[in-house]
């Protein structure tokens, strides 16, 4: 076994992508959801990085640096607000957090 | 070369070790080491796959900034151990099979797919890395409009964290 | 055989990381008594003086010293996280430093392999900037799995701290890739090489043109260390010892080594970037440049010979003496023929490094310690835009031309 063909990177990114929406729907708390949000981002810059290979083309990399920077600024808002909520609620629980103003 | 092989397999078993590891950790901080585990070993994959520059902005800005940055908040606002909540009962036993099925049809189809079948060996082997100088060029030409779209995007993402950390008056 | 035959790159690299890891560590060891001494004389004290000539053996009294110690886990602890906190610092700390070039490419082992350059990547400074950026983890973990509120209090501080000011480091760093268009550490050294046109005695270092760049780098690079006057993850007046209060022991020793670790990669990089790395400063002409290293080791020679004259304690004469035959063979040895160009780029690396070392030194023995808001405006509302503002004016100039790049 010297060669890696495509598919075993597609497969490994399938199954982390799998496992993101797992966490995504079992977590509980605001922070791991969010970062079962990033699992699933990394889960796709995979796939984008094996076809930019199967292709030869650097497209495919263009586009994770764009999904890195947007994963970046997502995380800067995102737990700006979580910090928020912290402070505002006694509990992170995403089940707890059921209305919008208060 | 024998090495690319093995490399590989041991940081997609890590990979996904460190993403169950998500899942099950009860301390949203072993979570988030977690994460990291999971994000630096898809940083070696890029190495396997050629793509240097892509595995340095990996870590640099998803395990050395995204990832701090959880890390940090975590211990602001000291987020003690999860709490258990019982899902509903389809979920368990309709949606657990269900996502399975889902996942092993995704895994088929793509073992399948013709693109699947391409040989992918990063530097060493056969195949040349992809060249930074080649990357760079093509984002500060065709996706110039997307790239200054980004910087814009993180300058609102900037303000819209600072309006959130203000403190009302 | 076989397998040494087959795999030279995977052999010299094996050979290289272990010298370079027994180098490093005795660096780490002698700079920790450097450090007393330099601070000590500033302060009109001695110093270290009693283990062995010069208190040259401290280092090693230091290191069984924090062997047998005992070593305590606080039992609210995290024990995993508290576990890997330190080593992570160090062995981040330690890989940084497999991407310097120590010497020129030119020289290489009998199998083709270059013998001052671990790993010679093409993206190197991006690299290294990956890698120093996952320091911070070492600190903000050791504090928090402590579970205890003074390393905490540091963990957190540091980490805002080396958060901020790695922008400013980064950015301040950009100005000297545009100059040198790569991002390859040989590259950026060989675009240093000769002499500005207008400055015909001055080397083409890129400090000329990023003056302001590379104060805004030492800022920067001071802060990231969390060194003095930026120390304030570990400000003992205040919090103990900060990050690392409930360390003890070895694991304490490791955490120490991470930081003179990362002042060594720090001022490696400000050689490189700014100072011509392991390049002379004299023009190629000037022959006896080949003899300085020798010179030098001869002189450092007859000095400790002198010393060990003058010395009372009889152990310390004989490790004098000892000294003095190294310096005495060592310098003989540079000045061999074969040996003298050989030695000249680490030489003139090394002579760099120590300088910046030296530098760094100085500084925790003369500045105040920030105050911690201090800190926060310095880094955003002064080190920031003046990098960014270098940045932006070289840009300018080197799209109109204004500099040779």
């Amino acid at each position: 076994m010297s060669v890696i063909p495509i598919s075993y990177y597609l497969v490994l990114s399938a199954v982390l992508f799998g496992l993101g929406v797992v966490a995504f729907v079992f977590k509980r708390n605001v922070i791991t959801v969010f970062m079962s949000v990033e699992l699933m981002l990394n889960a796709v810059n995979l796939a984008f990085v094996a076809f930019a290979r199967a292709h030869g083309q650097v497209d495919g990399l263009a586009y994770v640096f764009f999904v890195i920077v947007v994963a970046a600024a997502e995380a800067a808002v995102g737990l700006a607000i979580v910090v928020m909520l912290a402070q505002n609620r006694e509990s992170l629980n995403v089940e707890r957090m059921n209305s919008l103003k208060f | 070369m024998i090495f690319p092989a093995i490399l590989f397999f041991v940081c997609a078993l890590l990979a996904i070790v460190g993403a169950v590891m998500v899942i099950l950790a009860r301390e949203p901080i072993h979570s988030a080491l977690a994460l990291i585990l999971v994000m630096m070993s898809l940083a070696v994959l890029y190495l396997l796959l050629g793509a240097e520059f892509i595995a340095a902005v990996q870590i640099l800005v998803y395990a050395g900034a995204i990832m701090i940055l959880f890390v940090t908040v975590i211990m602001v606002i000291n987020a003690g151990v999860e709490e258990r909540t019982d899902f509903s009962k389809i979920a368990k036993f309709a949606g657990l099979p269900l996502g399975f099925f889902l996942l092993l049809e995704t895994a088929h189809w793509l073992y399948h797919s013709a693109i699947g079948a391409a040989i992918a060996n990063g530097p060493g082997a056969h195949a040349e890395a992809f060249s930074t100088r080649e990357l760079s060029t093509e984002l500060f030409r065709r996706y110039l409009l997307p790239f200054e779209a980004t910087s814009i995007l993180i300058l609102i993402a900037v303000l819209g964290a600072l309006v959130l950390a203000r403190k009302d008056e | 055989m076989e397998f040494i035959s087959q795999h030279p790159v995977l052999v010299a690299a094996v050979v290289k990381v272990v010298v370079l890891l027994f180098v490093v560590m005795t660096a780490l060891a002698y700079l920790t008594w450097l450090e007393r001494k330099v601070v000590a004389h500033i302060q009109s004290r001695w110093g270290p003086y009693y283990v062995g000539a010069h208190g040259l053996l401290q280092p090693l009294a230091d290191g069984i010293k924090f062997l047998f110690k005992e070593d305590v886990t606080p039992p609210a602890s995290d024990r995993l996280i508290y576990l890997l906190a330190p080593f992570l610092a160090l062995s981040l700390a330690l890989t940084a430093l497999g991407l310097i070039p120590f010497g020129p490419p030119g020289v290489r082992f009998p199998n083709g392999q270059p013998v001052f350059i671990v790993s010679d990547v093409s993206i190197g400074l991006l690299f290294l900037f990956a890698i120093t950026s996952l320091g911070v983890y070492g600190v903000a973990l050791a504090g928090w799995s402590s579970n205890s509120k003074y390393p905490l209090l540091g963990a957190l501080r540091s980490s805002a701290q080396m958060i901020s000011y790695e922008v400013s480091l980064t950015v301040s760093v950009v100005g000297v890739l545009l100059l040198a268009g790569t991002l390859n550490f040989n590259h950026i050294i060989e675009g240093q090489r000769g002499y500005w046109h207008w400055l015909r005695i001055v080397p083409h270092w890129y400090i000329v043109p990023q003056i302001v760049g590379f104060l805004c780098y030492l800022t920067a690079a001071i802060a990231e260390t969390n060194r003095v006057p930026f120390d304030l993850p570990e400000a003992e007046t205040e919090l103990v010892a900060g990050f690392h209060t409930e360390y003890s022991s070895f694991k304490f020793a490791m955490f120490f080594m991470a930081e003179y670790a990362n002042m060594i990669t720090v001022s490696c990089l400000a050689t490189i970037l700014f100072f011509g790395g392991w390049l002379s400063p004299f023009p190629d002409r000037w022959t006896w440049q080949l003899y300085l290293p020798g010179a030098g080791l001869l002189a450092l020679g007859v000095y400790c010979a002198y010393d060990s004259v003058t010395e009372m304690r009889g152990l310390a004469r004989l490790q004098l003496s000892v000294v003095t035959l190294l310096a005495l063979g060592g310098g003989a040895l540079c000045l061999l023929p074969g040996v003298a160009p050989v030695i000249q780029g680490p030489f003139w690396f090394t002579a760099k490094v120590l300088g910046f070392l030296f530098f760094y030194i100085w500084i925790r023995g003369t500045l105040p310690r920030f105050r911690y808001d201090q800190l926060m405006s310095f880094g955003w509302k002064l080190l920031l835009p003046v990098s960014l503002a270098n940045l932006v004016l070289t840009a300018a100039w080197f799209a109109w031309g204004w500099v040779r790049g």
